[in-house]
C-alpha cells in the first residue's frame, strides 16, 4: 500500500470540477435573473397591449435562450462528475445528497424544459395568457432547480439530518426537513439567487446603456433599463441582507472559512473588521508559514465580532486558534482532532472485523468509539499533514472582499440609475452609461468570487469535517483525468467564444421590428 | 404510507421507477435518431431546417429525462452511481461529451456569427445522435453481461488508498465493446432511435419529399434493427444470468436466468411481447399504409419493451450490475440502495411523476397540434433554430 496520496489525481480532479462549475456559473446566474426580468416585461406587454413591450420581451428572450442552452450543457456534466470523479463521496453521502438532485430533476427541470418550448415556439400556438404563464413557470422552474442544488451544496458545508451507519459505511438521512431547512441551505439559496438576479439586472442595464450611447432603439433601451434597475435595486438590498446572514451562519459552522475570508490570523475579543487589506508576503508565524499578516489594512474596530455574533466583545477564533487550539475558549487543536479522527477510522475497521467474527463485545466497543469520535472522522486522513487542513488564505480573503465591495457598489449604482431615469437625464449621462457597460464584467467577477470564497474557503473538505478531497476522489489514473480536463477546457472555451460572438451579434442587430 | 413498506418493497418500487425513466429515455431518443438523419431525410436547406426545428422542440425533454434518470439512480442506488460512473470512466465521459455538444447545436446552428459554422453544429448533432445511443445501449448491455470491478467498503479505513469501488481493467469501461452481446444492444438502440426519429419527423413535418425518403430509410434501419435486436434477445434468453439468494445475498450463475425471469413474471413477459408487436406495428403502418401515426405505436412499444428488459435485469433476485471480477461484489437492488428513510422520502417525490407526465403531454399537444411545413419557415414565430 502506498504511504502517500496521489496528489496529481486529486488536484486534476478538483481542477476539472472547478472548471466545469465555473463555466456553468458563467451562464446560469444570467438566466436565473433574466427569466424573471423577461416575465415582468411580458406581463407589462399583456397589461398594456403595447407591441413595443413584445419586442422588448422577445429581444431579451433571445439572450436568455443563448445562455440557457450552454448552462444546461455544462450542468449535466456537473451532475455526473460527482460519480465519475468523486465516487467515494457519492457512496459516503449518496443517501442524502442524491435526493435533492433527483428532486431537482423531477420537480424543476421538467417545468423548465417543457415550458421553455412554449416560450420559444408557442407565440402563435397558445393563448397570450398561457404563454405568459409559461414564461413565469420557466423563471420559477429555474430558481426551483437552484434551490435543490444549493440545498445539496449547503449540506456539504454543514452536514445535518443524518447518522453514520457503520454497517453500510455511509451516512444515512434521518431527517429530510433538517437538510432542507438548515440555516446554511437557507442562506445559500437566498444569497445565491438574489445575487444572480442582481447580475442579470446589471447585464440588462449595461446592454441598454450601449444602445443609448449609440443612440439606437431609445424607447426599448430606456424601458428595459427601468425594469432592470427596479429589479436590481430590490435584489441588491436582498443580496446584502442575505450576505450578512450567510456570514453569520459561516462564523458559527465553518469557523476556519470565516477566519480565512475575514483575514483573522489570531483570535480575539472585539475583533476588528478588515475592510480593505493586502496580505503580507512573509509568514507571520515561523511554525505556520501559511499564516500571514497584512502589509496594509483598513480596519473597523470591534465590528467583526458584532457582525458575527451581535456582540462587540464576542470572541472570534483566528486561523491559529483553530490550528493550535485555544483552551480558554474551548477550541480543540488540529492535532487532537486528527487523533480522534484516526480513532474513528480505526474503530470502523474494528467494527467490520468484529461483525465478521461475530464478536458482540468488540462490536459494541468499536461502535462506541466510533460514535464518540465520528464528528472528527475526516481529520483522520491528515495524520502526517496537519497543514493540509488550511484553505488557501490569501485567495479566500481577496475573493471575499472583491465580492463584498462590488455588492455594495452595485446597490449604489442601481439607485443612481433610477435617479437619473427619474430626472430624465439618463440618455445624456454618457459617463454613467459607460460605467454601466464596465459593470457587466464586474458583476461576473463578483459572482465567481462568491463561489471561490465558498468553495476554496471550505477546503480541504468535500463534506465539512467528515470527508476531505483525498478520501472522496475516484481511483483513476491521473492521466485519464488530465485528458478529460483538457478536452473539457477546449470544448467549453470554444462554446463560450461561440456564445459570446452570437450574443454580441444579436445585441448589435438589436430588437427586431414588429415584435419578431 | 411509504414508511410502512418494507425496505425490499421500496427497493423494488424504485427499480421500477428507474426502469420507467430508462424506457422513457429510450423512446425520447427519437431526437437523437432524428439528428443522424438530418442529411439523409433533408436534401435542401429548407428541408433540413424543418427537421432541425421539429426535433428542436423536443431535445430538452430527452435531455431532462437523462438528467432525471441520473439523479434518480443516484438517490435510489448510490452504489451503482459511484461504482459505474467512477469506474467505467471513458464510457460515461464519452456519453457526456456527446451531450455537451447537443444542447448548444440547436440554439447556435442558424444564428449569425456562430464561430464554428452551421455545418459544424450539424456534425455535432449527428455525433450526439450516433454516440449517445450506441454508448448508452452498450453500457446497459453490461447489466446482463457484467463488468470488471470490485467493491470493498472497508477500503474507506485505508487512509492512503480509500476508494471503495475500483475498476479492475485499465480500459475503464471501454472493454464493454469487446462483448458482441453488449454491442448488439448498443446498435439495436441506435437503429431503433432512427426508426423512431423517422416516425416522429413524418408525424410532425408536412413535406412529401421527406415522407418518401423516410419510407426508403425505414427499410435501411428497420432491417438492421431486427437483426441486432433478435440476436440480443435470443442470446439473452439462452445465456446464464447473475442470480442471488434472497436470504444470504450470495450471487451465483443460473442457466437461462433471464428466460426464467420472464416466465416467473408473466406480466413482464406480456409487456415485452406487446412492446415488440407495437414497435413492429408502428413500422408496418408507416411502410404499408403510409400512415404518419406510427410514432405513437412504436413509441409505446419501445417504452414497454425497454421497461420489461430493465425489470428482468433487476427484479426476481437478479444482480442488475454484475461484477465478473468477483461475483460476490455484484450490485443488486438490495445491496446498493439508499436507506429505508431516503427511499420512502423519495417515494413521496415520485408521486409528482404522473403530474409531470400530464403537463408534458398537454404542452406537447398544444405545440404539436399541427405539423410544420415549409411555408411556416418564413414566419419567425415558428422558426427558431
Amino acid at each position: 500500500m502506498t504511504e502517500n496520496f496521489d496528489y496529481s489525481l486529486i488536484d486534476w480532479s478538483r481542477a476539472q470540477f472547478a472548471l466545469t462549475a465555473m463555466y456553468h456559473w458563467i451562464f446560469v446566474p444570467l438566466t436565473l435573473g433574466l427569466g424573471f426580468i423577461v416575465a415582468i416585461m411580458e406581463s407589462i406587454y399583456l397589461k398594456t397591449g403595447n407591441p413595443d413591450w413584445k419586442r422588448i420581451t422577445k429581444f431579451w428572450m433571445t439572450i436568455f435562450g443563448i445562455n440557457f442552452a450552454i448552462g444546461v450543457a455544462t450542468g449535466i456534466i456537473l451532475e455526473f462528475e460527482f460519480g465519475t470523479n468523486w465516487s467515494n463521496y457519492s457512496w459516503f453521502v449518496g443517501d442524502i445528497f442524491g435526493a435533492p438532485l433527483a428532486i431537482e430533476g423531477i420537480m424543476a427541470f421538467f417545468i423548465e424544459s417543457t415550458f421553455i418550448a412554449v416560450m420559444f415556439f408557442g407565440w402563435d400556438k397558445v393563448s397570450k395568457k398561457f404563454h405568459l404563464i409559461s414564461t413565469w413557470l420557466v423563471a420559477f422552474g429555474a430558481s426551483l432547480s437552484a434551490l435543490w442544488i444549493l440545498v445539496a451544496n449547503a449540506w456539504m458545508q454543514m452536514p445535518v439530518g443524518m447518522k453514520f451507519n457503520p454497517d453500510t459505511a455511509r451516512n444515512e438521512m434521518d431527517n429530510f426537513w433538517e437538510v432542507l431547512f438548515s440555516p446554511m441551505a437557507v442562506s445559500k439559496f437566498t444569497h445565491t439567487i438574489s445575487s444572480s438576479y442582481l447580475l442579470a439586472a446589471i447585464v440588462v442595464i449595461g446592454i441598454s446603456s450601449w444602445f443609448l450611447l449609440k443612440k439606437r432603439h431609445l424607447v426599448f433601451a430606456k424601458r428595459s433599463m427601468v425594469v432592470a434597475a427596479v429589479f436590481g435595486l430590490v435584489t441588491s438590498v436582498f443580496t446584502i441582507l442575505t450576505g450578512d446572514y450567510s456570514a453569520k451562519v459561516i462564523a458559527k459552522h465553518q469557523p476556519m472559512k470565516f477566519a480565512a475570508f475575514e483575514g483573522l490570523s489570531v483570535g480575539q475579543r472585539g475583533a476588528p473588521l478588515v475592510a480593505l487589506g493586502i496580505v503580507s508576503s512573509s509568514p507571520d508565524d515561523p511554525n505556520n508559514e501559511n499564516v500571514k499578516d497584512f502589509a496594509f489594512k483598513i480596519e473597523i474596530p470591534n465590528f467583526l465580532s458584532y457582525m458575527a455574533f451581535q456582540d462587540f466583545n464576542a470572541f472570534i477564533p483566528g486561523v491559529k486558534d483553530l490550528m493550535e487550539g485555544n483552551e480558554e475558549h474551548g477550541i480543540m487543536s488540529a492535532t487532537e482532532k486528527i487523533v480522534r479522527g484516526r480513532l474513528a477510522i480505526d474503530a470502523l475497521a474494528e467494527y467490520k472485523a468484529a461483525k465478521k467474527a461475530g464478536d458482540e463485545v468488540k462490536l459494541a466497543e468499536a461502535q462506541q468509539i466510533l460514535d464518540e469520535n465520528f464528528k472528527y472522522f475526516g481529520y483522520g486522513y491528515f495524520e502526517n499533514n496537519p497543514q493540509g487542513l488550511l484553505p488557501n488564505l490569501p485567495l479566500t480573503f481577496y475573493s471575499f472582499h472583491i465580492m463584498v465591495m462590488l455588492g455594495f457598489w452595485f446597490f449604489v449604482f442601481f439607485a443612481l440609475i433610477l435617479l437619473l431615469v427619474y430626472k430624465n437625464r439618463i440618455s445624456t449621462s454618457r459617463f454613467w452609461l459607460k460605467i454601466a457597460i464596465v459593470n457587466i464584467p464586474l458583476a461576473y467577477i463578483a459572482s465567481q468570487s462568491g463561489w471561490i470564497t465558498a468553495e476554496m474557503g471550505r477546503q480541504p473538505w468535500v463534506i465539512q469535517d467528515l470527508m476531505p478531497t483525498m478520501a472522496a476522489v475516484s481511483k483513476l489514473d491521473s492521466g485519464a483525468v488530465i485528458v478529460t480536463f483538457v478536452l473539457f477546457a477546449l470544448i467549453f472555451t470554444s462554446l463560450l467564444i461561440a456564445e459570446l460572438k452570437i450574443m454580441f451579434r444579436q445585441i448589435k442587430n438589436g430588437p427586431k421590428p414588429g415584435g419578431n | 404510507m411509504f414508511e410502512t413498506f418494507t425496505i425490499l418493497t421500496l427497493q423494488q418500487y424504485w427499480w421500477i421507477i428507474i426502469s420507467i425513466l430508462a424506457s422513457l429515455l429510450v423512446f425520447l431518443m427519437f431526437v437523437q435518431g432524428g439528428q443522424t438523419l438530418i442529411y439523409t431525410l433533408g436534401k435542401t436547406d429548407t428541408e433540413r431546417t424543418l427537421i432541425v426545428n421539429t426535433l428542436g422542440r423536443k431535445w430538452e425533454l430527452t435531455f431532462t429525462t437523462l438528467v432525471t434518470f441520473g439523479g434518480a439512480f443516484f438517490a435510489s442506488f448510490p452504489l451503482f452511481y459511484s461504482t459505474s460512473f467512477g469506474g467505467a470512466y471513458w464510457v460515461w465521459m464519452a456519453i457526456l461529451f456527446a451531450f455537451i455538444i447537443q444542447a448548444i447545436s440547436y440554439e447556435y446552428r442558424s444564428k449569425p456569427n456562430n464561430f464554428l459554422g452551421k455545418r459544424t453544429f450539424e456534425v455535432f448533432l449527428f455525433l450526439n445522435g450516433a454516440l449517445a445511443t450506441i454508448l448508452i445501449g452498450t453500457a446497459v448491455g453490461t447489466f446482463f453481461n457484467g463488468s470488471m470491478f470490485s467493491v470493498d467498503k472497508l477500503n474507506l479505513t485505508h487512509i492512503y488508498d480509500s476508494a471503495i469501488s475500483r475498476w479492475e481493467t485499465p480500459f475503464l469501461g471501454l472493454e464493454a465493446v469487446l462483448n458482441p452481446h453488449n454491442v448488439a444492444l448498443g446498435l439495436s438502440v441506435f437503429f431503433l432511435s432512427r426508426i423512431l426519429g423517422i416516425l416522429y419527423i413524418v408525424n410532425s413535418v408536412k413535406d412529401e419529399n421527406i415522407f418518401s425518403r423516410g419510407i426508403k430509410q425505414m427499410y435501411y434501419n428497420a432491417i438492421p434493427f431486427l437483426i441486432f435486436f433478435l440476436y440480443f434477445v435470443i442470446a439473452l434468453l439462452f445465456k446464464e444470468g447473475f442470480a442471488y439468494s434472497p436470504g444470504t445475498g450470495e450471487v451465483f450463475m443460473e442457466p437461462y436466468k433471464y428466460l426464467h425471469n420472464f416466465l416467473q413474471m408473466p406480466l413482464v413477459l406480456l409487456m415485452f411481447l406487446a412492446g415488440v408487436v407495437l414497435v413492429l406495428a408502428g413500422i408496418a403502418m408507416f411502410l404499408f399504409k403510409k400512415s404518419n401515426k406510427g410514432i405513437w405505436y412504436s413509441g409505446a412499444g419501445t417504452i414497454f419493451a425497454v421497461l420489461s428488459l430493465f425489470l428482468i435485469a433487476g427484479l426476481n433476485n437478479t444482480a442488475f450490475y454484475p461484477s465478473t471480477f468477483n461475483l460476490q461484489h455484484s450490485l443488486t437492488i438490495e445491496n446498493s440502495s439508499s436507506s429505508h428513510y431516503t427511499l420512502s422520502a423519495m417515494s413521496y417525490v415520485s408521486l409528482f411523476v404522473p403530474v409531470v407526465i400530464a403537463y408534458i403531454y398537454w404542452v406537447w399537444k398544444s405545440i404539436n397540434n399541427k405539423p410544420i411545413e415549409a411555408s411556416d419557415l418564413d414566419d419567425n414565430q415558428t422558426h427558431v433554430y
